[in-house]
């Protein structure tokens, strides 16, 4: 069992837009082990960008508090650090890509200058020529053609697929220990994603860095990732490793999801079984787990108490009553 | 942990699920008048503006005294319990006077906000819509005519129809509704973009009806925002043309007017400047409150 | 025999500005019959949505016709083109932008019968309720503003609108792609048993070949404004012959990690040439692992490689079909 990188303990995070409050995460936990990519599955709304920005501590300030929790980090807790120290772990140690490389790569700056800058950051002492060949070298690991020309690119000119790859180009000039990726390929082409899940799954497996992969399609953690946790409104409801979760799925959202999310592999009149209703409404106060309405499998101590998360087998968690019946 | 058995049965009834039903009707009018009520320089701003109106009808009623009434032994008296503002030059009342200028400035204020919302949208929505060539024609007039010299046609239309508050009106709106025009033009380009006007087009919905029903609804909040924000523009014009003295003339009470008469005594009998001026600073202060305030409201991208 | 509801014949659409001309579709021919599906496939840029406006005269075609029930669109009256509106639709993929926000949702959805002036007054109350309840919300709905609803909701709204004048044909364009999964299967099944209720014709514009087959008889593939593939659902799947087809399959994710590992990848290079100047030749030339010299100067024509299976690669015959894992 390889070490535990990263351990977050019972995070909640609250926003408070127009004077209502939102509990965007209502308690979750997990670990990332060395070497590994969790997957963080779940629908919109259910916090998993959140979660990921709470790491980073990148969540908006003027609206947003984590009333509780902890963020383990190489023995630190990230949420106590200040804004100095956290300045150094943030990018440096653990690095972030986001969903749309238009709006998070500076639009008037070539990418060479950006990634030279990125890497200057956290190597402040090289040189101009170093810092050029070492941008060069990493535009080409990540599989961008003729780097050297384009360098003085825009990123305007380049496709959404070579975008994303000068983010991650920017996101590993420092060797991080973990990467953070925010749903990185959901506004690319199926055959660009194709290219760019097998770049990520390359750095994983070279250079060892340890990726959360933040996603709502399921396939792409099932081709990806060694463990997931599936997130439904602020909290982890399932997690386990991945050949196990989708072997025997135990929780009914889990469930749910794989039974409505439409497939190449089966046939045409397969029936996709769509999971009724929507989420809850963060910013109201309910009783009871927070999928029972739309649970075919509810039981009566549902709707008045939440789940913990226990334990179905070895690495395989899942927080619902039903688990504590067996 | 230790659970009763019974709560481990399974859950036989349950009420419906919760289809989604959200709040009950906020129409897009109240939201932003919700929105706006929360802003509190804005409000200021709207109680002000009240006050001023009050003040603008109401005040040379309840006055004992005219506009244009002389009281010479008395002229340049300083504010006291008989005249609340003073007296300027000729002894008449500046309180009255500045109600009358109040009445003045809001109506040709006013007036020139209406009269460019509606030359303004007019154009504005024509060429937006239409578009091709037409579009280019009134645009590159519009480009021309707004390139004259302002004040030479004031003046023009001074000794044309001699001076008076209907020629400043149509003096200011001559260009006025240029910058409204810009506007909705600019708004109904970026709305024909959306989907919903595709949808409107593929129903078989007639050009008129799309610019009526769904192009003009969604361009309100700028339409709103720009016209309050014309008219401190308008007023501010007004003013500056009667202090130039091109604007109304003795013995009507403008602000402009009276400041520029008080310019001249600002050392000795300082209130006779002061006193207009701080009137057109706040009114106008007040409208880019409330201006700013509606353009914040109906900003869709404010939303949640 | 027949005319198809819907033939598309050489279809052009360029778009010049300037200089410029973008050749966002480029000689396309398609047909469908009542009550069926046709499925659009293809990546970002292919030219299939442009494909879906320009069939209902949103967009105007530069060359090619389209005609319906045998009828050319550029050459009908007002009054017939009114009426072709009356029996062709269209749902869009953004549900936050396809619904004016200053409706509520009963007048959006009653506007093409406000345009069309069919029910009034009381009737077109029972309508709006009709609809609403035919897409699965409740008529107290009619009374909120979209900005009420989930995208799930909106996009239900938008199908009730096209649905409001018994439409015979209805081009969705990716109708799915913004909604969350759970919700899109709702969608799914709501168009599925829509059709099968009420008989209409789809033209379903998607990028996503898992969900295109639930609903499709036929499936066409779209690539830098021309067709490369076409065949009926089962066939494409089983039997993909061309080497995008292939390559597009290969690329899709399955939600099963034990397969997902013994797969074999087809690696793309990654430019799509720009659509301002497509590849002379075969437009997939640049990208595809099979690419031969007469690729770049020669266009290949539709073949058919099987069973109302068609293929425009110049070795679509010589190659064996490839299964997905």
């Amino acid at each position: 069992m390889s070490e535990e990188l990263l351990r977050v303990c019972d995070l909640h995070v609250c926003f408070s837009i127009w004077g209502q409050k939102v509990h965007a995460l209502r308690g979750i936990n997990f670990s990332l082990r060395k070497g590994e990519i969790l997957g963080i599955a779940g629908e919109s709304g259910c916090g998993k960008s959140v979660a990921a920005k709470a790491i980073m501590r990148l969540l908006p300030s003027h609206c947003s508090t984590i009333p509780q929790g902890q963020i383990f980090y190489e023995g630190q807790d990230l949420l106590t650090l200040d804004e100095t120290k956290m300045r150094r772990v943030r990018g440096r140690q653990i690095a972030m890509i986001f969903q749309d490389p238009m709006t998070s790569l500076n639009p008037t700056k070539p990418i060479g200058v950006q990634v030279m800058e990125g890497y200057r950051l956290h190597h402040p002492k090289t040189s101009d020529r170093e810092a050029r060949q070492n941008a060069i070298e990493l535009l080409r690991q990540v599989g961008i053609p003729q780097p050297e020309e384009r360098l003085s690119a825009y990123p305007h000119m380049f496709s959404g697929g070579m975008r994303q790859r000068a983010m991650i180009a920017l996101a590993i000039a420092s060797e991080p220990q973990i990467l953070l990726a925010d749903e990185p390929t959901t506004a690319l082409d199926v055959t660009i994603q194709a290219q760019i899940l097998a770049l990520l799954k390359k750095i994983a497996l070279e250079k060892g860095t340890s990726i959360i992969l933040i996603t709502h399609d399921l396939s792409v953690i099932a081709s990806m990732c060694d463990r997931v946790a599936i997130m439904y409104a602020g909290k982890i409801v399932e997690e386990a490793p991945v050949d196990e979760l989708f072997a025997e799925p135990r929780h009914p959202y889990t469930r749910g999801l794989l039974h409505s999310i439409p497939r190449l592999d089966t046939p045409r009149d397969h029936p996709l079984v769509p999971i009724e209703g929507r989420p809850p409404n963060l910013s109201m106060p309910f009783t009871g787990c927070a999928f029972c309405p739309r649970c075919s499998s509810a039981l009566r101590v549902c709707t008045s108490q939440e789940p913990p998360s226990l334990q179905a087998s070895k690495d395989h968690r899942v927080a619902c009553w039903q688990e504590y019946k067996t | 942990m230790n659970l009763s058995p019974e709560l481990l049965l399974p859950l036989k009834t349950r009420e419906q699920i919760p289809q989604e039903d959200a709040v009950a009707g906020i129409s897009y009018w109240k939201e932003s008048f919700r929105r706006l009520r929360a802003n509190r320089l804005a409000l200021l701003g709207i109680a002000l503006l009240g006050f001023l109106s009050l003040l603008a009808i109401f005040g040379p009623m309840l006055s004992s005294y005219t506009h244009y009434d002389m009281h010479l032994p008395l002229k340049n008296s300083p504010p006291s319990a008989q005249f609340i503002f003073g007296t300027d030059e000729l002894g008449r009342d500046m309180f009255t006077r500045t109600c009358c200028g109040a009445r003045i400035s809001l109506f040709v204020g006013i007036t020139a906000a209406l009269l460019d919302l509606l030359i303004g949208v007019t154009v504005g929505s024509l060429a937006g819509c239409i578009g091709g060539k037409f579009d280019e024609t009134v645009m590159r007039s519009v480009d021309i005519i707004y390139s004259i010299p302002h004040l030479l046609v004031v003046i023009m239309l001074m000794v044309i129809m001699g001076p008076g508050i209907i020629t400043i009106i149509i003096a200011l709106t001559f260009t006025g509704w240029i910058g409204m025009a810009r506007i909705v033009r600019g708004q109904i380009l970026q709305l024909k973009q959306l989907d919903f006007i595709r949808a409107a087009e593929a129903l078989g919905a007639s050009r008129t009806r799309i610019l009526l029903r769904h192009l003009i609804p969604n361009a309100m909040g700028p339409i709103l925002a720009t016209m309050t924000l014309t008219i401190p523009t308008a007023i501010f014009a007004e003013a500056f043309l009667s202090f130039l003295g091109l604007g109304v003339q003795a013995p009507a009470a403008s602000w402009g007017s009276m400041a520029s008469t008080g310019i001249y005594a600002m050392r000795f009998y300082p209130w006779r400047l002061f006193v207009p001026a701080t009137f057109i600073s706040l009114t106008m202060l007040c409208f880019n409150l409330v201006g700013d305030g509606i353009r914040d409201a109906f900003d869709p991208r404010l939303r949640t | 025999m027949t005319p198809p509801l819907i033939s598309i014949e050489g279809l052009r659409v360029h778009f010049t500005s300037g200089k410029r001309c973008l050749k966002a579709v480029d000689g396309i021919s398609l047909s469908l019959e009542e009550g069926e599906t046709l499925g659009l496939v293809g990546e970002s840029g292919c030219g299939k949505s442009t494909t879906g406006k320009a069939v209902l005269r949103l967009e105007h075609p530069t060359g090619g016709r389209v005609l319906f029930r045998g009828r050319d669109l550029a050459k009908m009256s007002s009054k017939e083109l009114s009426a072709f509106r009356r029996e062709s639709q269209i749902i869009f993929q953004d549900p936050y932008a396809s619904l004016n926000p200053r409706m509520t949702a009963g007048d959006i959805i009653a506007e093409p019968l406000d345009i069309h002036r069919l029910e009034r007054g009381a009737a077109r109350l029972v309508r709006i309720h009709e609809l609403l309840q035919l897409v699965g919300l409740s008529p107290h709905h009619a009374s909120r503003f979209p900005h009420e609803f989930s995208g799930g909701q909106r996009q239900r709204i938008g199908i009730a609108r096209a649905l409001a004048v018994r439409p015979r044909f209805i081009v969705c364009d990716e109708p799915i792609s913004a909604l969350d999964v759970s919700v899109q299967a709702q969608i799914i099944n709501l168009l599925k048993a829509l059709q099968e209720e009420m008989g209409i014709a789809y033209l379903f514009i998607t990028h996503d070949l898992r969900v295109v087959k639930y609903l499709s008889k036929n499936i066409a593939v779209m690539y830098l404004g021309h067709i490369v593939e076409c065949a009926p659902t089962e066939e494409l799947y089983k039997n993909p012959s061309h080497p995008y087809t292939q390559a597009l399959l290969a690329a899709i994710p399955l939600p099963d990690p034990v397969q997902e590992r013994r797969r074999t990848r087809i690696v793309l290079n990654e430019e799509v040439p720009s659509a301002f100047s497509p590849p002379p030749g075969c437009v997939f030339c640049t990208r595809c692992p099979l690419a031969q010299p007469i690729c770049h100067t020669e266009r290949p024509a539709m073949r058919q490689v099987g069973p109302q299976h068609f293929a425009a690669c110049h070795f679509s015959k010589l190659r064996t079909p490839m299964s997905l894992t």
